[in-house]
């Protein structure tokens, strides 16, 4: 018989509603005129399309097996303690399944629940309680954890009085100490002096090493390598790469040095785009569209290339265009881009210019420059596709129908 | 083939395994949830409303948290105060110094012919324990934000144990009542017996409203500063300072429908041994559990969004 793996994941998404944090904080009294204004649009849930969506996670499949330790990396935001808080129940996924095998044990923080007018020892079994241990667990493991975190002195002294160091060695001990089937840790080992730090370490070596199945995120790559078996790489809330710890580190170190380009101070490069007609709104989905980018170049271009990229307002990648072989000037010049439509549903987009000298991305070309180009572009026009925005896609493009019973031609 | 795999063109998920897509099996071992058994302890984790239902058999398996966060509230209460406990008799003692002269004395409030203090501590007692309840309960949640964003466990253990330490005030408040009950030789009937039943039902109805603010409260932080007037305005609507006999009997149905009301006057009964008015209780706990269950089932609607909005 085949294992069964411990966690199972298909089709996982989180999905927030940004300006929804304004609207749920807002007060008792607009959410009751809201209510009575417009019952019905808010009862079939209507209101929510007005605000923006913002994808935390999207279409994760992942597969964990028994006593499997799997590292997660990624920027931040990229959706890694999200991850962890759907699997450990503690905010709900908005689309898609998980499947956990066996008692999940959660460290997102370390010291959740203290306390600061108790005892240490009072909070030892505070906390361990909070994490999920039962009393007798905890009186089992009540020396060692003492022991480990090192403040036997200080036992009977109340936590707001412990030193930072002693209080995150004690939440951390307690935390340790945690024995359930699926351990997962968001990023808290990086505490206390570096040899207490040398001491979780061996601890997480022991809990990774017992066969227990380990989910861990971490900034500290060394931590990743030294201790997962299986390494994935989160980026804009998707898997962008699932491998050995040496490929998905590499992997990601390399995709950490691209955008930081985007974020250096602007000197040439791009510096302006909008579209011929003027500004940065398209009112027609029908009829030509052209757009002019301004680039200042330090140097001559030689087999150049070009990229241009649409996203639409939840970074999902809409088109892109490439022109190879580019030859320019130094100094400013203007490149235009003409389309002879651009079928594109109502909203707010945003392009990316790339521009490379000496070949393209994939040759070795060098980046120039990466613009993540601002203002943005405002589609204001019409919605021709299906009404319903699980079935509208991305195209909107204006459809004829006809429907005709007498010519069956066709078909006979 | 790899579901919605055509989305995702980068991701390179070890596909060693078959993909599962069958729904319906996932959903039949959903009932295999026993907690010791390893390997039967499966979880599913799906939006919408699956994600349990009142799940009372997970809230008795985290029986031992609620021990300990009620603990914990009734440690830290007089932590660093210099009275201590003594304040939990302090409290009803000097509301009562203080209605004895404002509306005993100088009001001359009719107390069924008790001694006023005696009257109106009997049902202070209970509604002290009710007001700290309610507003302990009521802003547990918002309190717990840490918890309830780090930690997984029954979010109702949150507002249930929040309510622990009003009610180790409310066992040794009780002992003042009974000395007064010697002092002023009044009562120790057999309608003493009562007390524990009428203790449960002011418990239920001081969690279905804290509960019921506990959720609202996370949501619309305006519940926050609702709380204080509402207790202020529920105590007068309440016969804590005035006897039941002061409303006109034909309006009294409706100062019924305050579950404190009938259970205010319960307490009287048991405590004073005047006899109890069985409809009136009757009401009044109706409506205490009327009001439970309603602040449990919107904490339970509200539950899987917390925390997301807390």
């Amino acid at each position: 018989m085949t294992q069964l793996p411990a966690i199972k994941i298909e089709g996982l998404g989180k999905e927030y509603l940004l300006g929804a944090r304004d609207r749920e904080k807002k007060t008792f009294r607009e959410a009751l005129v809201g209510l009575a204004s417009s019952p019905w649009q808010r009862l079939r849930g209507k209101d929510t399309a007005q605000c923006r969506r913002f994808h935390a996670l999207r279409d994760i499949h992942l597969r964990v097996a028994p006593g499997e330790v799997l590292g997660i990396i990624g920027r931040n935001g990229a959706g890694k303690s999200t991850l962890l808080k759907i699997l450990s129940r503690i905010t709900e996924p908005s689309s898609g399944t998980a499947e956990v095998r066996g008692r999940i044990g959660s460290l997102l923080e370390v010291g959740t629940g203290f306390h600061s007018e108790l005892t240490g020892r009072e909070n030892i079994y505070l906390n361990g309680a909070i994490l999920g241990m039962k009393k007798a667990e905890i009186n089992r493991k009540f020396d060692e954890i003492v022991a480990f975190a090192d403040v036997d002195q200080f036992l009977d002294t109340q936590v707001k009085r412990y030193s930072s160091g002693m209080y995150v060695r004690l939440a951390f001990a307690v935390a340790a100490h945690l024995e359930p089937e699926i351990l997962m840790v968001d990023e808290v080992l990086a505490v206390g002096d570096s040899a207490f730090q040398k001491k979780c370490m061996g601890k997480m070596n022991d809990v990774a090493e017992s066969g227990r199945t380990v989910l861990f995120v971490s900034h500290q790559l060394n931590q990743i390598r030294r201790l997962c078996n299986r390494v994935v790489c989160l980026e804009g809330g998707r898997i962008q790469f699932s491998g050995p710890p040496v490929d998905a580190i590499e992997f990601y170190e390399n995709s950490l040095l691209t955008p930081s380009l985007a974020d250096k101070k602007k000197e040439g490069g791009f510096l302006f785009w909008e579209t011929t007609a003027g500004g940065h709104v398209i009112k027609d989905t029908s009829t030509p569209v052209t757009i002019q980018i301004l680039f200042d170049g330090k140097e001559p271009i030689n087999n150049g290339h070009l990229g241009v990229v649409l996203y639409n307002d939840q970074d999902f990648l809409v088109a892109g265009w490439a022109l190879e072989n580019v030859q320019m000037h130094s100094g400013r010049q203007a490149i235009f881009l003409t389309l002879p439509h651009l079928p594109l549903q109502p909203g707010i987009y945003s392009f990316q210019f790339g521009l490379f000298n000496n070949g393209n991305n994939l040759t070795g070309g060098r980046l120039l420059d990466l613009w993540h180009a601002t203002p943005k572009l405002t589609m204001d026009v019409p919605l021709h596709s299906h009404p319903q925005e699980r079935w509208a896609g991305v195209l909107n493009i204006a459809p004829k129908f006809h429907i005709d019973g007498d010519h069956l031609d066709c078909l006979s | 083939m790899d579901p919605g795999g055509w989305l995702t063109p980068f991701i390179t998920t070890d596909h060693s395994d078959p993909p599962m897509t069958a729904l319906p099996e996932t959903q039949k071992s959903q009932k295999n949830t026993s907690r010791n058994d390893a390997a039967d302890h499966v979880v599913i984790i799906r939006p919408g409303k699956n994600f349990r239902l009142l799940n009372l058999k997970e809230l008795w398996n985290y029986r031992e948290l609620l021990w300990v966060l009620a603990m914990r509230d009734v440690k830290v209460r007089y932590k660093q105060t210099v009275l201590g406990a003594a304040w939990a008799i302090l409290q009803p003692v000097l509301a009562m110094v203080i209605f004895t002269v404002f509306f005993g004395r100088l009001a001359k409030m009719p107390s069924e012919g008790y001694p006023y203090p005696l009257f109106v501590y009997t049902a202070l007692l209970p509604w002290t324990f009710f007001a700290t309840a309610v507003a302990n309960s009521g802003n547990s949640m918002i309190a717990s934000a840490n918890l309830v964003s780090k930690v997984y466990f029954p979010r109702l253990i949150i507002p249930l144990s929040a309510i622990g330490a009003g009610l180790m005030d409310f066992a040794i408040a009780s002992t003042i009542l009974l000395a007064m009950m010697i002092v002023y030789q009044v009562g120790w009937t057999l309608n003493l017996l009562l007390v524990p039943f009428l203790t449960v039902a002011v418990v239920f109805c001081a969690l279905g409203v804290g509960i019921l603010l506990a959720a609202l409260n996370v949501a619309y932080r305006d519940f926050r500063y609702v709380i204080p007037f509402l207790v202020q305005i529920w105590m007068f609507a309440t016969p804590v300072v005035y006897p039941v006999s002061l409303v006109p009997e034909s309006w009294r149905w409706m100062l019924f429908l305050n579950p404190m009301a009938g259970l205010i006057d319960g307490f009287r009964s048991a405590f004073l041994g005047k006899p109890f008015d069985a409809s009136s209780l009757g009401i009044s706990m109706g409506v205490a559990l009327g009001i439970f269950l309603l602040g449990v089932a919107y904490f339970d609607h509200m539950e899987r969004r917390f925390a997301d909005i807390i």
